[in-house]
């Protein structure tokens, strides 16, 4: 049997019977590890992501066990296909609906830039709408690619200052989306 | 086994020169008719004991801006599931009166066909009981299949001509 591995204690003070660290740090540890993505998928990316779900490439080894179907208890909103300027609502709403913390991610070319439809009809690119965190390019991108791009939400999880959505700059962003 | 030459002998004897433009590209047998008889052509052929033409396959538009007086065209498929024919009928309507008679009266299924004809060239179907977008955006200023406006999104960013070596 393979030695299990457990991840690293983040920075901090230990002594005997006690080890001290910042709440940052522990918090960001206790959530990269546990993101519960929200897939919503609306093309052939979305096929990518269900052989990214599955034993084979098997999203839960990194702590995104459990797909939420429900947006409340989702923590990150992976739109994965091309948008069209009549569902643009729809994720908009989904958004609206996930508690902070909250991440996502544009899985592929048509949820990052519109892709090849550049027509009347789509929306170009997700972030015309809600803000984006990772970007992951590809069309579609293989199940190794939206793994990375779940690293790339883990890092920012980890890394991310608790009241960084209590921020000027975060209420700006989200101001100019018209959100809140 | 049903022909084109029984279906079309049929409807010049009934329609006399309201039907005209006979054409079997493909085996297809196609004619062009007017606005005021499109529905009783329909009709006929519906309740035709014989051809019993019954299924409405659909209803598009084609657009020919340079055809004056008959810039839009209206088109119909329909089939006769008992002998297997499918039979093609236009109608051209001129731009400036861009109105035809609704055939939900004699098929339901015409409601969202001509609801999609209307989202996208405008055409409108007079006495259709709920004429409005049914694909695009309900804020959509404009018909997006007319040749005048371009298929792209103009918002788009991204496709800078020198990227493209253009």
């Amino acid at each position: 049997m393979k030695e299990v591995k457990i991840v690293e204690a983040p920075q901090g003070h230990s002594g005997s019977g006690f080890f001290a660290t910042s709440f940052d740090e522990a918090i960001g540890l206790a959530r990269s590890y546990s993101l519960w993505p929200l897939p919503f998928a609306t093309s052939c990316c979305g096929i990518e992501f269900m052989a990214t779900m599955g034993a084979h490439y098997d999203i839960s080894r990194f702590g995104s066990e459990r797909p939420s179907f429900s947006p409340r208890q989702a923590d990150l909103l992976m739109v994965m296909g091309t948008i069209a300027k009549k569902m643009a609502p729809v994720v908009k709403q989904v958004y609206l609906q996930m508690a902070e913390p909250r991440w996502v991610m544009a899985v592929g070319a048509c949820a990052s830039s519109g892709g090849i439809f550049d027509t009347y009809s789509v929306l170009q690119g997700i972030d015309r709408i809600i803000p984006v965190d990772v970007y992951v390019p590809g069309c579609p991108p293989r199940p190794e690619q939206i793994i990375d791009g779940l690293m790339q939400v883990q890092y920012l999880a980890q890394n991310e200052k608790l009241r960084r959505r209590n921020t000027d700059e975060y209420q700006e962003l989200l101001a100019s989306y018209n959100i809140q | 086994m049903l022909t084109n030459q029984e279906v079309a002998e049929g409807l010049l004897e009934k329609f006399g020169d309201q039907v005209f433009n006979f054409e079997e590209p493909y085996g297809l047998l196609t004619l062009s008719t007017t606005r005021e008889e499109i529905i009783p052509v329909m009709e006929f052929l519906k309740d035709h004991k014989n051809y019993q033409v019954i299924f409405l396959t659909d209803i598009t538009g084609i657009q020919y801006p340079d055809n004056a007086g008959q810039e839009f065209v209206v088109v119909y498929h329909m089939h006769s599931f008992v002998h297997n024919f499918r039979i093609r009928i236009k109608v051209a309507i001129p731009e400036a009166d861009i109105h035809i008679p609704t055939a939900t009266g004699l098929f339901a299924s015409a409601n969202w066909m001509e609801r999609e004809t209307y989202d996208f060239f405008g055409i409108l179907f007079d006495g259709h009981p709920n004429l409005k977008r049914i694909l695009n955006i309900e804020e959509m200023d404009y018909f997006p299949m007319r040749k005048e406006y371009p298929m792209e999104d103009a918002t788009r960013e991204d496709k800078i001509d020198a990227l493209f070596g253009r």
